[in-house]
């Protein structure tokens, strides 16, 4: 009987996994007792840190973007429909296109995060981000025509993806705008949730001086409860005003209602074995990438990372051995830090992250990984 | 084990959620309750409790109580205007 492994989600944990299960257990699926299964609701692959770039006119939305078809494995059967339910009694994954149920042995949930700027009242209106094509060439027009005023980068939403994101934009921003003169015009305001800089007490502790050397105001304690578009102002649960001309936010994220659904995960992130990356509440289903519930940063290496474990871990359990490959939370950033200069962060479950001095070297490495990424899309690298 | 006479009215359940989940957590449904609501925060990270407290102290809300339950810890706030 063969074996069939569904995921869902072709971004960089359902690729990376299918490509690596692909390669692994190639003999078992010539042979007809492996199926791998690969659904997606678009055609196309998104490499999501390439948004970063469009707002300064370093990267467009284009160049996110790859067919599926030419990353993915030849032995993996790709399908393009978007899943709207999983039973995971009956072992089946449903369809809004009115396909037949897609029964499953193995089921790994990779559909990745959205973003819900409407979760926050006036956002929409009045504030702009780059996690999309189109935000982020909205962002880019907007950002070309700022020349003078206050240009705030409010972090609303926690967990997102990109956990250093937020710091780079900023960062970002003040070299784009010395570049063109127009610093000195310009005030930048970083927010922050809670009382530093970052979620992850060594990043904070670093980019807390970077911040005031570059003249970025920090705001900590900042929680944005609703925008005013007409007035350009940002009021905050603690009872703050925030008056802004340029307002780039990280919006509300989300996981899926098919999670919630299902039984899941009540906010529709799964709930996980952090090492198995086992859903806690049924049996045969896995979660991976931005949809897992994991105590590490929503990232595409934590999802990169966390894929060829899991890929380790489905071909034993397929081969009917006992699995023993697990995740460790292992998660490498790389964060642009202006002035052509990066950093990186590495980390896992146990170790903090100690970000290094940034350097010119690291800022042409990660220009480099993006260009690479679609080594490690098709399990390459 | 202590207990308290206090009564929840919502509660987050953050148990397992790294730093700073719980918080976060906890300012998300903030944003959702009406004035007066209590909210009972569970969380099993030790760094909950001093960051609510700062957290309650700069946008006028009040941490009533702290429990500690044993393999996690139930923080009582209460949400004001």
């Amino acid at each position: 009987m063969t074996e069939r492994v569904v995921i869902v989600g072709g971004g960089t944990a359902g690729s990376v996994l299918a490509n690596s299960l692909a390669d692994e257990v190639a003999a078992e699926i010539d042979a007809g007792d492996v199926e791998v299964v690969l659904i997606n609701d678009s055609e196309e692959h998104v490499y999501k840190p390439t948004w970063l770039y469009v707002p300064f006119g370093e990267k467009t939305p284009e160049d996110a973007k790859r067919p599926l078809n030419d990353l993915i494995d030849g032995r993996v059967e790709l399908m393009i429909d978007r899943v709207s339910a999983v039973d995971t009694d009956a072992e089946t994954v449903s369809f809004d296109g009115g396909r037949d149920d897609l029964a499953y042995d193995h089921l790994v949930l990779a559909m990745g995060a959205q973003v819900t700027p409407e979760k926050t009242p006036g956002l929409v209106e009045g504030g702009h981000h780059f996690y999309g094509p189109e935000a982020t060439a909205a962002l880019r027009e907007a950002l070309a025509e700022f020349t003078e005023g206050h240009l705030v980068m409010s972090v609303i939403g926690v967990p997102h993806m990109c956990p250093v994101a937020p710091l780079e934009f900023p960062l970002m921003a003040d070299t784009w705008l010395r570049e063109r003169g127009l610093r000195e015009d310009v005030e930048i305001t970083y927010t922050y949730p809670i009382n530093r800089a970052h979620g992850i007490e060594s990043v904070a502790e670093w980019v807390g001086p970077l911040m005031e050397a570059r003249d970025i105001t920090v705001e900590t304690f900042f929680n944005p409860e609703r925008v005013d578009p007409d007035d350009t102002v940002v009021h905050t649960v603690e009872g703050r005003e925030l008056s802004y001309d340029l307002l780039v936010s990280i919006p509300p994220h989300d996981g899926s209602d098919v999670v919630r659904d299902a039984g899941l995960g009540d906010d529709g992130w799964v709930d996980v074995d952090p090492a198995t990356l086992e859903a806690t509440a049924a049996e045969n289903v896995y979660a991976l990438g931005d949809i897992a519930d994991l105590p590490t940063s929503k990232a595409g290496s934590a999802a990169h990372y966390a894929a060829t474990s899991l890929a380790d871990r489905l071909s034993s359990v397929v081969r009917g051995e006992r699995p023993t490959a697990e995740y460790d939370g292992k998660t490498v950033c790389f964060i642009e830090s202006g002035e052509d200069e990066a950093t990186y962060i590495a980390f896992d479950y146990e170790e903090e992250p100690t970000p290094k001095p940034p350097s010119t070297l690291i800022h042409w490495s990660k220009l480099g990984y993006n260009q690479s990424y679609w080594l490690t899309a098709r399990g390459v690298l | 084990m202590s207990d308290t006479q206090l009564e929840a009215d919502v509660t987050v359940n953050a148990v397992g959620s790294s730093c700073p989940g719980p918080m976060m957590d906890l300012i998300g449904k903030a944003k959702d309750v009406d004035p007066g609501t209590v909210i009972r925060l569970q969380s099993s990270n030790e760094g909950t409790e001093p960051d609510v407290a700062e957290w309650a102290e700069e946008s006028g809300n009040e941490l009533l109580e702290v429990l500690d339950r044993g393999d996690h810890w139930e923080l009582y706030v209460q949400i004001n205007d």
